[in-house]
């Protein structure tokens, strides 16, 4: 396959990693993934005030935005700024490490149950379709409800345990279709031990489409974990999250809008961002959409 | 085709009781249950809870409290909730109807909306019309939906005090008004919910149906059909359209989790008293029998839902239909 | 003489690729007269299908028409119709006939809806009136049970029979001209006869002219009464069928002549032409046959040879017209030596 043959060939000047960066949206997308992944390495150096401090508890709460606090304050009276900057951890480090881990286990099972078929792909593919008939979001909440609130590795774990079913199917068509293609037949035919055949020719050519579900799974998680903060259920406090901030002003939504309106433009903006980067690699990874070399462009039309 | 209605009937069956099994044994291993919950008042003490507990069954061993619940659920009786003090069926049978009404419509506008805008942008793919829709249909599918949800609280129902901020009727004066007044008292209720599901769904049906044309429009009948005179608007309209219908249909089946999330999140927001609520109230509460009742209505709701969508495609795909 | 019904002048065809640009059609020039079926052959890459596409502006990006080519239908100039005014000519007045009957229909309408539907965009007809319509091609293309067959989908026909019915969708409005690319190289070796007889048979009795694109010379010989052989983008040699048979006069016809298995013919090993066609981003200068030319010599690198009239209406893009005696003196091509042998 295309991807394969290239990934082979090795990236440098690549025709899809071209296409790739000529895309105004990957541009657009690292450009924000930078910043926020700087703002919240920079954090400490960052936000004005310290994210969990109580300021004046009589007379900063709940204060609209101002010169001293550009984001205002909440009903503890914390500084929202500095909460936002420090948030971008919390949806940061969970989006990347829960995908990451759940893109690993995913993948294997993924081309497990592809590439060994039978009963093994039965039984894994009946239990992957189980769990993906259940809604995340509920799932989640019962298991922070049932157990208490979580610090940000339990929660990334959990993430990444209720998050790596859609790509191991989605894998796991992959490497079907791949089982039977000439390439992997002649490398078996050769005598390549399995473990070989899997790593050098299945994993390449599911490597492209398992990146796109990575990146629109980042944005996924981010989100889940912004809504399991607004409803109360959320990563551990005083832990600064953007779904928190929206919680602490639920109450008087209204009227604090300020609380509402920030964290979640936030959450927007970074989403937007892997969204946006998600799409481009889709359409960048998309065989049909890869310049074609002169023949190829009229063979297309050609007899 | 018999058989692969059977054959997916029994998967389903499979499922649903996958789930609610495994729910069923967590909620019970979970620490906490309802009675220590509702009854942690000074003056009860340990014994009467365990008293408590020994009458709703809650201290027989797990094996047999699932044995029960299985042959009591099979014939319609879901228990008691203890935290409601109402049969469970009751709750329930209050709650789905009004989840059903706010995702049926959402659903319905959606696919509508979704489905003409996909068509738009796909007749002429990469036009200045494709890219900014498609930029606009990105913003909403990467909004989080409670935010929407309480920025469109905050602006239609707070700021301008259009529609109301809650619930399905006006709590005070409902049952004082007319028939037209109650009529549009639950309209009014429903604007706002509807509304933003719709935006955000119209977003995911969108973008997934643009793929499934623009998949669809490089086949060699599209070509046939622009040879034979269509107009390039007509060949998309008709024939893309038609075949890129088939793959959403399905796609529709496997929705249904997100959609109930979704579903959850605006209820939460718009205190609409739906499954949503429900099932967040109850593990709050951890109603056990609640919980797993709505966890049990919402497997069979994504089953059959899933379901529907495959016998759709069986039927609206002549492959499939006329051997 | 009256006025050719179709007439190709100074084609040019080109799709603008990463990898440069792909000159696919460069220079084509040919006519086609009322009621005349003409074969158009070559070998896959050598711009015949762009030039079939090209006539009904079916080209899509990034390949694009050239500025000073020349298409005349019917008197009227093809490239400054507007869309609406194509849309008008496709299916209707000109009609193509494609090469894979398996993808050419669409899977969910029935065969009677998509014949129908012609006659509905171009004659206005009612759903009623159109299904009649499709029922009567059917009948007209030779499928049996023809009102039941109209309900039916195309995955329940078998390869010969969707064929047929493609052509049956390109003959409702009975055009003037129809465009057909390969029309049986998908096809089994039984059908194809059919399928060409049918045709050949059809257009024969509506007057309909015939533009048949194909790479097998058995093809051309038995249905068509021209030739244009075309190779890297160019028309090469034209002639009358007979006349191209018996005295062809391009070396690459020679050497497609010279490949085609022959009963009676010698066992031997059939002849193939060594190399193979240059890419066509970048068309060699001179000659572009000169590499795989038994014949060449300097000349033909250095001077890229027109279309020389050889008297008869058969020309040939060859400089053996002046300086016939070249031929005595053949020698192994060029790729051969290379070592770059067509498989």
């Amino acid at each position: 396959m295309i991807a394969s043959d290239a990934l082979g060939r090795g990236i440098g000047a690549h025709p899809m990693l071209r296409a790739l960066f000529r895309d105004s949206r990957t541009r657009i997308a690292l450009v924000v993934l930078l910043l926020v992944t700087l703002g919240a390495i920079l954090a400490p150096l960052l936000a004005p005030y310290d994210p969990t401090a109580h300021l004046d508890i009589e007379h900063l709460n709940s204060q609209p935005p101002s010169a001293a606090h550009p984001f205002g304050t909440d009903p503890y009276s914390r500084d929202v700024l500095s909460r936002l900057i420090y948030g971008s951890r919390v949806s940061l480090a969970v989006g990347l490490g829960s995908v990451a881990l759940a893109m690993t286990f995913g993948i294997a099972v993924g081309i497990a149950a592809g590439y060994l078929g039978g009963a093994v792909d039965a039984v894994l593919m009946r239990l992957v379709d189980a769990a993906i008939s259940v809604p995340r979001l509920l799932v989640l909440i019962m298991v922070v409800s049932l157990w208490g609130r979580l610090d940000l590795v339990p929660l990334t774990l959990l993430m990444a345990g209720t998050g790596w079913f859609a790509v191991s199917r989605l894998v796991r068509a992959e490497t079907l279709a791949l089982r039977d293609r000439e390439f992997v037949l002649a490398a078996r035919a050769l005598g390549v031990p399995t473990p070989r055949v899997l790593v050098r020719h299945v994993l390449p050519n599911v490597i492209a489409p398992a990146l796109v579900a990575a990146a629109l799974s980042i944005a996924n998680v981010i989100l889940l974990e912004a809504a399991l903060s607004y409803l109360g259920v959320g990563i551990s406090t005083p832990t600064a999250s953007w779904g928190a901030i929206i919680q602490d002003g639920a109450e008087r939504v209204a009227e604090l809008w300020w609380l509402t309106l920030f964290p979640g433009l936030a959450i927007l903006v970074t989403v937007f961002a892997c969204n946006a980067l998600g799409d481009a690699l889709r359409d960048a990874f998309d065989p049909r959409q890869l310049p074609r070399d002169d023949s190829d462009a009229l063979f297309a039309s050609e007899a | 085709m018999r058989r692969y209605v059977a054959g997916r009937l029994l998967q389903a069956t499979i499922v649903v009781l996958l789930v609610t099994t495994v729910t069923f044994v967590l909620v019970h291993l979970a620490p906490g249950d309802p009675i220590s919950l509702l009854f942690d008042r000074p003056g009860i003490t340990e014994a009467m809870r365990q008293e408590w507990r020994a009458s709703f069954g809650l201290d027989r061993p797990l094996g047999e409290q699932y044995v029960r619940w299985i042959s009591n659920t099979v014939r319609g009786d879901l228990g008691y909730s203890i935290s409601l003090r109402r049969p469970v069926a009751d709750v329930i049978a209050d709650a789905l109807p009004r989840t059903l009404l706010l995702v049926g419509l959402a659903l319905t506008l959606s696919f509508a909306l979704g489905i003409v805008v996909a068509v738009l942008q796909s007749e002429r793919p990469g036009s200045a019309r494709d890219r900014w829709l498609g930029r606009v249909l990105l913003v909403l599918f990467s909004v989080p939906d409670f935010w929407l949800a309480l920025m469109v609280l905050i602006v239609f129902a707070y700021r301008l005090p259009i529609f109301p901020p809650s619930g399905i009727v006006d709590p005070v004066l409902h049952d004082y008004m007319g028939p037209w007044a109650r009529a549009r008292d639950r309209i009014e209720h429903l604007v706002l919910p509807v509304a933003t599901f719709t935006m955000l769904t119209t977003a995911t049906i969108s973008r997934h149906q643009r793929s499934a044309l623009l998949e669809v429009l490089p086949s060699d009948w599209m070509r046939t059909a622009i040879a034979k005179g269509l107009s390039r608007r007509r060949a998309v309209r008709r024939h893309a359209l038609r075949n890129a219908l088939l793959p959403s249909i399905t796609l529709a089946g496997l929705y249904l989790p997100a959609l109930f999330s979704g579903a959850l999140l605006i209820e939460k927001v718009f205190s609409w008293p739906g499954m949503g609520l429900l099932a967040v109230y109850a593990i709050s509460s951890r109603d056990y029998l609640l919980i797993t009742a709505t966890v049990l209505v919402s497997s069979i709701a994504v089953a059959v839902g899933a379901f529907l969508a495959d016998l759709a495609t069986a039927l609206a795909d002549p492959r499939i239909r006329v051997g | 003489m009256t006025t050719p019904l179709l007439e190709i002048e100074n084609l040019h065809t080109f799709f603008y690729t990463d990898n440069g640009v792909a000159r696919a059609v460069d220079g084509v020039s040919f006519s086609v007269a009322v009621g005349e079926t003409v074969g158009v052959v070559g070998e896959s890459g050598c711009g015949k299908s762009v030039t079939a596409l090209s006539i009904l502006r079916l080209v899509r990006p990034p390949g694009r028409i050239e500025e000073g080519s020349v298409m005349r239908f019917e008197g009227r100039d093809l490239l400054g119709l507007d869309e609406r005014g194509m849309q008008h000519v496709r299916g209707n007045r000109i009609a193509m006939v494609f090469q894979e009957p398996m993808t050419a229909l669409n899977p969910v309408f029935t065969i009677g809806d998509q014949i129908g539907e012609v006659a509905r965009i171009h004659a206005g007809m009612s759903k009623r009136d159109a299904w009649a319509k499709a029922i009567e091609m059917l009948k007209v293309v030779g499928i049996p049970a023809p009102e039941q067959r109209a309900g039916e989908y195309p995955h329940q026909l078998s390869g010969g029979m969707r064929q047929r019915v493609v052509i049956a969708m390109a003959l409702v409005m009975n055009p003037a001209l129809v465009i057909a690319d390969e029309p049986t190289t998908a096809l089994d070796v039984t059908i194809q006869a059919q399928i060409l007889e049918l045709l050949a048979d059809l257009t024969r009795r509506l007057g309909t002219s015939v533009l048949l694109i194909t790479h097998d010379l058995g093809v051309v010989a038995e249905n068509c009464t021209r030739v244009i052989v075309m190779y890297a983008g160019e028309v090469v040699e034209e002639a009358t069928t007979i006349d191209l048979f018996a005295r062809a006069h391009h070396p690459y016809t020679e050497g497609l002549l010279g490949a085609m298995p022959r009963v009676g013919g010698e066992k031997d090993r059939l002849a193939t032409i060594p190399g193979t066609v240059p890419p066509p981003t970048n068309w060699p200068d001179g000659c572009r046959f000169r590499d795989r030319c038994p014949y060449s010599w300097e000349r033909c690198e250095a001077e890229h040879p027109p279309l020389y009239q050889i008297g008869g209406g058969h020309t040939s893009r060859c400089h053996l017209a002046e300086e016939p005696e070249r031929r005595n003196h053949p020698h192994p091509p060029l790729a051969a030596q290379r070592g770059a042998t067509a498989a």
